[in-house]
């Protein structure tokens, strides 16, 4: 009977080495058979939290292709393995069941969403590019200046982007004459 | 700081457990004036006259650091004797043109510079173009016979000018425009100047709420004059922290999705100014003058190579004409009214949520209704992609989907660990992030979206000899695919950014190595470096405790890896550290070289010592003690003579919307600011005009720490939306018992532009001012919500009208002037009738256009300002 009462995490706190019961006072053999899953990840991601501008280091976990946790980067020295509300629910943010992973398309005047193909969006899209480009060109402005563009289209959007995805956007835009691109530093 | 960024906060609070004094300046108690030593509420709008106060302090009492300021700083630059400052113009600065509201700048310049000193552009041209934004690291042109008093005694040396300007701002009349009281603002004076010393450095943090003003920029002069006087800049643990917003906001200012700039700060050309390459160039090198830009044909001719490959050739001078010119205003507020005139075709919009996240709501609800088509690219359903089906305008019948012609694509996009690629966060560091896992279903990466939207457009146009295509043609536009979804390589695209020796296709270590013939190439040339030996050095992930307190291991911070930029600061004149404490880099008088904890900012083997000869332009023209290398003089601008439409000092100006008369100057608001004066854009009124008691209260806006922005990322997410899960407007007791507002209970919001409800939190945390001898109540709402996600609620922006700063074209957004009223607002049209009922009340109905400049001749009629004043024409 001794041995039992001895059990008892009480006990073993007063009794014990680990009197704040922090420790091995708390164990259990629950515990014990507990691994955590970022032990049995298959792979860990370097990564960085996506919300704000500090640049919180994150380690993504991952077991089976699939996300299964994100704990703030211990090496970072801009962190020191910190996350805060936001980016400690990152891995909610990516695994979210409301993510949209099927494009939607919304013809003129309709009133619902409509399924469409990716390949055939894309298509659709390169068709309404190059044609907007084409009503809207202006090879001369008013005063005779030569200013080669289209203004017809406009962008917003960047500050959330990658660098590589903000120097293909603003080359491709640039290209083609759009000059209306503008993102979050504006606002 | 503790509210927005909580996790760069543990560092402040790291200081304060060594010592540090920490002090908090808001309109409202928040998490972070909990943590600080001080707290300061302040009336919003009013920082100039805060700051400025605190310059008067130290100008007055000849606090500031005397070694530093005459040796760093133009201090002892003579001015010229026709530049004529606010205090004796009621507001205005000499050279003001009251028909454009623009300022010729001639009499703003170093004396013997009148003439060839000044702009290359009118002021017009920069304020339609921004051009304060690519002024952000071109600095000023100086010429090497400026006149200097050494001794700060001449009467028009910088050092005088900013005393005798500044000298208004005491005390007294900071409490009676700040609210803040005497003794207060005194503690906040003397805290910041006895901690800033050799041996000690006071830094200054602002969040972008500060750019996001009718005087966002001189906002930031403002900081940028005290910490120069304090010698606070340039030295470890000083400094302004720029503390942005978004995980690249910084990424897409260097490599802009901005109209007006491109890649590092170059300029995009202006059709009247840069008609050859020539031109363009010499916008930014300006020939002749001192300092890093005089290497600017470098830049920009390795990004034309970059761009166009093998086509770009000195014969055709490297395709410069392949790029689009601009010639005005293309900024996002200008297309947006011109979508609701029906001049835009097509609008993409890339993780961003403007239905939501930019000022005034209805107008870009409105602006999207009237498209032929619209690209949504995003992790969710966001109100951008759905303002046909359920935005406010809907329930008012404005937008009605039956008959809404806009074609909406939205496509799914990759998220943060479905890509790889780096963000550059606010420190100026990229860091590379590893891709986790494949998008799911349709998702893709922005880089997946833009290659092949490229490929494609270029497929349908193979062939043409039409002139226009070409540029698209010949574009380099050749990366390796990836995977089964065909994602372009990061890192090649990275690699193009870092740049290249042509011929061999060897990575650039430093920018210093680019080339004007055309050998090199390199699309963004402060990022030379970043795959410097070929290897990407922003994935560096050496631990912070294996390495110094400066972590150079970690990342890659433009430019050069650079930490804190002009390092050379934190040494005196001769080179030797302020005091052992503050050492950082220093002249290693041994080696014959700079070294230090950072990379220096400076010439690595210029010793302190030396000085340039006569005439000695670009790099070479820059002395062994001029620490600010990318401005004209070497200096630190207190004064600005170029660069800036507004002022070359920072001066107090009333928000657009404001109760108050301004206390200063009979100039109300900022006279250059830029105004759209529309119908579907009205201001509320302010003094001297009649109508400004109808919205008799200040609100403000700003974010809590369990929402990102618009929302996009964070009402969709169930964790957040549980944390902060409503709506809700934050008012003091005393507001509540004006009003009749009940804690927990509704109230709605009115403007000249909306008017939207949310749940009341009564609180302590807002306290009523006293200014101008009355009180003055101001409320505060979180900005986050709109009609989709987990969690809805109205959106604090449809509140706001669209007026900008004029240097670089941002609105102001932080500030404006309201009614609030107890319960919910009404629906339907009726909510209509309620704006048109105050619009009426305030008489600004129908055609009535607020008059912006209020002194001087042909001004408003003012019973309070100084009509003797002047103000008009160049003296």
């Amino acid at each position: 009977m001794a041995k039992v009462n001895l059990g008892w995490p009480v006990l073993r706190q007063l009794l014990g080495s680990d009197v704040l019961g922090r420790g091995v006072a708390a164990r259990s053999k629950q515990t014990d058979a507990t691994t955590a899953r970022t032990e049995t990840a298959d792979r860990v991601a370097k990564s960085v939290c996506p919300y704000c501008a500090v640049g919180c280091g994150q380690q993504v976990f991952v077991k089976d292709e699939q996300v299964i946790q994100i704990e703030g980067d211990p090496d970072s020295p801009v962190s020191r393995g910190r996350l805060c509300p936001k980016g400690s629910a990152s891995k909610n943010l990516v695994t979210s069941e409301l993510r949209q992973t099927k494009v939607r398309y919304r013809r003129p005047f309709g009133t619902e969403w409509e399924d469409l193909d990716l390949d055939v969006a894309m298509e659709m899209i390169a068709d309404r590019v190059v044609k907007a480009r084409n009503d809207t060109w202006q090879d001369l402005d008013d005063q005779g200046h030569k200013v080669r563009r289209a203004m017809g289209i406009a962008s917003l959007g960047g500050a959330t982007l990658d660098n590589e995805e903000n120097y293909l956007i603003k080359k491709l835009f640039t290209a083609m004459g759009a000059i209306q691109i503008e993102n979050q530093a504006r606002i | 700081m503790a509210e927005a960024h909580p996790v760069g906060f543990q560092w402040v609070m790291e200081a304060k457990a060594r010592g540090a004094k920490v002090i908090h300046v808001d309109p409202r108690f928040t998490r972070t004036s909990a943590l600080a030593d001080t707290f300061v509420p302040l009336r919003v709008g009013t920082d100039i006259a805060f700051l400025g106060g605190i310059i008067n302090y130290v100008l007055s009492n000849e606090l500031d650091f005397r070694e530093y300021v005459v040796a760093y700083t133009n201090a002892a630059t003579i001015v010229s004797d026709q530049y004529v400052d606010t205090d004796d113009l009621d507001g205005l600065f000499s050279g003001f043109d009251p028909e454009t509201r623009t300022y010729d700048a001639e009499s703003w310049q170093y004396a013997t510079q009148e003439k060839d000193g000044g702009d290359r552009q009118d002021h017009e041209t920069q304020r339609e173009t921004a051009s304060g934004m690519q002024h952000e690291t071109h600095g000023m042109s100086v010429d090497d016979d400026v006149l200097r008093d050494e001794t700060l005694q001449h009467p028009n040396c910088v050092y005088q000018v900013l005393k005798r300007h500044f000298s208004r701002y005491t005390p007294e009349v900071v409490a009676q425009t700040c609210g803040v009281s005497e003794e207060q603002f005194l503690e906040v004076c003397e805290a910041w100047t006895q901690n800033s010393t050799r041996d000690r450095t006071t830094a200054l943090v602002y969040s972008v709420g500060w750019t996001q003003h009718s005087v966002g920029v001189q906002y930031i002069r403002t900081g940028a004059i005290l910490q120069l006087l304090l010698g606070n800049m340039g030295r470890p643990g000083g400094g302004i922290m720029a503390l942005r917003g978004h995980a690249s906001i910084q990424g897409s200012t260097d490599i802009p999705t901005l109209f007006n700039l491109l890649p590092g700060y170059l300029p995009m050309p202006n059709a009247a100014d840069h008609q050859s390459l020539e031109q363009w160039i010499d916008a930014t090198r300006n020939p002749g003058a001192k300092g890093f830009w005089s290497k600017a044909d470098a830049y920009s001719i390795s990004m034309l190579k970059a761009w166009w490959g093998e086509h770009a050739t000195a014969d055709n001078d490297y395709c410069f004409d392949y790029l689009p010119r601009i010639t005005g205003d293309h900024g996002t507020y200008r297309t947006v009214l011109d979508m609701i005139d029906g001049k835009v075709k097509g609008y993409f919009l890339l993780g961003q949520n403007p239905a939501v996240g930019s000022a005034h709501g209805k107008a870009q609800r409105l602006g999207m209704a009237n498209l032929d088509w619209l690209v949504v690219r995003d992790l969710f359903e966001i109100e951008s992609a759905t303002f046909w089906k359920d935005s406010p305008e809907v329930a008012t019948g404005e937008i009605v989907p039956e008959e809404c012609r806009t074609e909406v694509f939205l496509l799914p996009a990759a998220s943060h660990v479905e890509k790889e690629g780096t963000f550059t966060q606010t420190h100026r560091m990229l860091q590379w992030r590893e891709k986790a896992v494949e998008p799911p279903g349709d998702c893709r990466s922005e880089l997946w979206f833009f290659f092949h939207l490229g490929r494609m457009i270029r497929e349908r146009l193979a062939g043409s000899t039409d002139e226009r295509d070409r540029p698209l043609l010949e574009l380099t536009w050749d990366y390796p695919l990836l995977g089964e979804t065909q994602d372009p390589d990061a890192e090649a695209v990275l690699k193009e950014i870092n740049g290249y020796d042509v011929a061999t296709g060897r990575p650039l270590s430093t920018f210093t190595e680019m080339e004007t013939d055309g050998s090199t190439a390199g699309g963004c040339w402060i990022y030379t470096g970043v795959m410097k030996d070929g290897v990407n050095q922003a994935a560096r992930r050496k631990p912070g405790r294996d390495q110094d307190w400066v972590a150079a291991e970690w990342g890659w911070t433009w430019p050069a890896n650079r930490r804190t930029l002009y390092n050379r600061a934190s040494a005196d004149p001769e080179g030797r550290p302020w005091s052992e404490r503050k050492a950082y880099v220093w002249w290693d008088e041994e080696q014959q070289r700079w070294a230090g904890h950072d990379v220096p900012d400076f010439e690595v083997t210029k010793p302190p010592s030396y000085r340039p000869d006569p005439g000695v332009d670009g790099i070479d023209g820059i002395a062994g003690d001029d620490p600010f290398i990318m401005q004209g003089d070497g200096k630190g601008g207190l004064y600005v003579p170029q660069g800036l439409l507004d002022g070359p000092l920072p001066t107090h100006y009333e928000p657009v919307e404001s109760p108050f008369r301004n206390p200063i100057y009979g100039q109300q608001a900022n006279p250059t600011r830029k105004e759209y004066p529309r119908q579907d854009n009205r201001m509320n009124p302010s003094p001297p005009e009649h109508g400004s008691e109808v919205f008799p209260y200040v609100f403000t806006t700003s974010r809590l720490t369990e929402h990102h922005t618009a929302g996009g990322m964070s009402r969709y997410v169930a964790r957040l939306a549980e944390l902060q899960p409503e709506m809700f407007i934050e008012v003091s007791p005393e507001l509540a018992g004006e009003r009749g507002l009940e804690n927990g209970g509704w109230c709605h919001v009115v403007t000249a532009r909306a008017a939207i409800e949310a749940r009341v939190l009564v609180t302590e945390r807002m306290t009523p001012l006293r200014v101008e001898g009355r009180t003055v109540h101001q409320v505060w709402l979180p900005y986050h919500w709109g009609t989709g996600g987990l969690v809805t609620g109205d959106s604090a922006n449809d509140l706001l009208g669209i007026s900008l700063d004029p240097n670089v074209l941002i609105q102001e957004s932080k500030v404006g002037t309201c009614d609030v009223l107890p319960g919910r607002r009404p629906t339907g049209r009726a909510v209509l009738d309620l704006v048109t009922t105050y619009q009426e009340r305030a008489g600004i109905l129908g055609d009535r256009t607020v008059p912006i400049v209020t002194t001087g001749p042909g001004a408003a009629g003012d019973d309070e300002g100084d009509p003797t004043g002047g103000g008009g024409g160049a003296s």
